[in-house]
């Protein structure tokens, strides 16, 4: 009962944040056939980086787009503003410019510029940056943040569904509950226990399985058709790690410190070299391989994903529809099974390793 | 890396900080807390019904054991008494044997002193048998002797012949 007025609300929600439309765009119907090697990667370029709106299908024939779109939020030289991204008109080359209290807005490859004053058009120089204007700070509601918001609605009700059961006092989960019951555990004993310690593991445990199922079903959410590509935008990943940073940081013990500053057992002239190397790991390797590593597998599981599906169309020419068809598919049904287990693992790795860096920090050493 | 930075969106990097804080603090009150509560408290309740199952049957032992000791103690017990019983018996049989041999043995003594003093009555009157026939021949040979000193001689000669002393 709980669990369905809870998906009633979250409809009700998604339905009051967005307004579901269908608009139809300007541009020619040949246009939006995808067919030649460079549209396809300028498509899976474009895909790859967060939008301004939800997407879902582009009818050809008639050129109407089916999706809807989201809040704009932006920063700009005169403040605030804010409006629906349906104003850019599913543009997407600068050329709707929406004008806001003087302020002049274009969307430029999922970018949101403000046009100089003066400026009627948006110029762009030779590496297709653009000239007369500059990039907003962009709090909108993109899909990434879409989707984290969804999927943080998800955890909500998953884990708070299986918090309410213990809380009825049932001590043996039902249903949907029983499947997350054993993750939970399997977070808490194969991965916080063992790296941080008996002791100390269970401060940690709020952030460590809240990151595991976040990067897990953001992965699994960017695999469906919708295509969200939430952990593969470096600034999620990014800030991802530097919640783990500064949780290691801020929980280090004395030890670690003396440890890393001025380590015991090594001649006095090598300290202060390994207190730059020791400093240099733990505030920016050690974060930047997190970040790195998770965005990189998802965002190249993406790109493979999307150019095996591709290979449907460019390899038509040589092969025919139907050969081309069925190995697009089943190389990309193979990649995919591989993707679900990188989903995973991605997930895995990132909080194993959050885990370690926090079990470093936390560790309380004897007296050498 | 160029790109990348170009890529990367200060908004989005804010509002995924702002999220991902919500979220943990959401999960943690909501979620991770009660859950990691209530995985501890079954688990010490599984961990203490083992411990309580460990020591009944440590108690099971302990149990077994001292009732196999009752066992053996009550064993020794009938064992010794068993022992104790037959010594008696012997010791009863002994003194009975030894109080039926004092008892047999002045009975004999009395006998013997009975018998003994039968002998000496006999002895004596035998003497006084003899003595009274020893007078009567020599009354009969005195007799005899004053009529024929032959046959008075003989007359002795088968007389003391007769009375042979056996």
């Amino acid at each position: 009962m709980v669990a369905k007025k809870s998906i009633k609300l979250l409809v009700v929600f998604v339905l009051a944040l967005t307004s579901f439309t269908a608009f139809a765009q300007d541009d020619t119907v040949e246009n939006n056939l995808i067919d030649s090697p460079e549209e396809i990667r300028a498509y899976i370029a474009h895909h790859l980086k967060d939008s301004h709106d939800f997407h879902l299908y582009t009818n050809n024939k008639t050129g109407v787009h089916y999706g809807f779109s989201l809040p704009v939020i932006v920063w700009t030289n005169d403040g605030l503003k804010t409006f629906m991204s349906s104003a850019f008109q599913h543009d997407d080359n600068g050329t709707v410019i929406v004008e806001k209290d003087e302020t002049k807005l274009v969307k430029y490859h999922s970018k949101i510029y403000e046009l100089e004053n003066n400026a009627t058009s948006l110029n762009l120089d030779e590496a297709a940056h653009p000239t007369n204007a500059k990039r907003v700070i962009d709090f909108s509601i993109t899909k990434s943040v879409f989707g984290m918001i969804f999927t943080g609605l998800i955890m909500l009700l998953a884990f708070g569904g299986l918090a309410r059961g213990y809380k009825k006092g049932k001590t043996i989960p039902k249903g949907f509950s029983r499947v997350l019951e054993p993750l939970v555990i399997y977070v808490r004993d194969e991965i916080a226990r063992p790296n941080i310690g008996e002791k100390k593991y269970r401060k940690f445990m709020g952030f460590l399985l809240t990151v595991f199922f976040f990067i897990w079903i953001l992965n699994m959410l960017g695999l469906t058709p919708f295509g969200f590509n939430v952990t593969g935008q470096i600034a999620v990943t990014a800030c991802l790690a530097i919640f783990t940073m500064v949780i290691y940081l801020v929980s280090g013990t004395k030890d670690f410190w003396a440890h890393t500053l001025w380590m015991p057992g090594v001649p006095y002239i090598l300290r202060p070299i390994l207190a730059v190397i020791e400093l240099v790991g733990f505030i920016l390797i050690k974060p930047f391989s997190l970040l790195l590593r998770l965005f990189a597998n998802i965002t190249a599981g993406h790109f493979i994903v999307m150019s095996l599906i591709a290979l449907m169309v460019t390899l038509k020419a040589s092969f025919g529809p139907v050969v081309s068809t069925g190995m697009s598919l089943v190389l990309a049904l193979f990649i995919m099974f591989i993707e679900i287990l990188v989903a995973f693992l991605q997930a895995f790795i990132f909080t194993m390793l959050s885990s370690l860096f926090i079990g470093m920090a936390v560790e309380e050493h004897d007296e050498h | 890396m160029e790109t990348l930075l170009n890529d990367f969106s200060v908004g989005l990097f804010f509002m995924q900080a702002v999220i991902l804080l919500i979220i943990i603090l959401l999960m943690r009150k909501f979620a991770w807390k009660p859950i990691l509560d209530a995985l501890q408290s079954r688990e010490d309740g599984i961990q203490e019904a083992l411990d309580a199952a460990d020591s009944a049957k440590l108690e099971m032992q302990n149990l077994t054991a001292s009732n196999e000791k009752l066992l053996q103690e009550a064993r020794m017990e009938r064992d010794s008494m068993l022992k104790e019983a037959r010594e008696m018996k012997d010791q009863m049989i002994t003194s009975a044997k030894d109080e039926a041999q004092v008892v047999a043995n002045a009975m004999i003594e009395k006998a013997k002193d009975a018998i003994e003093t039968e002998k000496v009555s006999a002895i004596a009157e035998l003497k006084t048998q003899v003595a009274s026939l020893s007078i009567e021949i020599a009354e009969k040979v005195v007799r005899e002797e004053l009529s024929n000193k032959d046959k008075q001689m003989k007359l002795v000669e088968s007389m003391l012949g007769e009375a042979t002393l056996n």
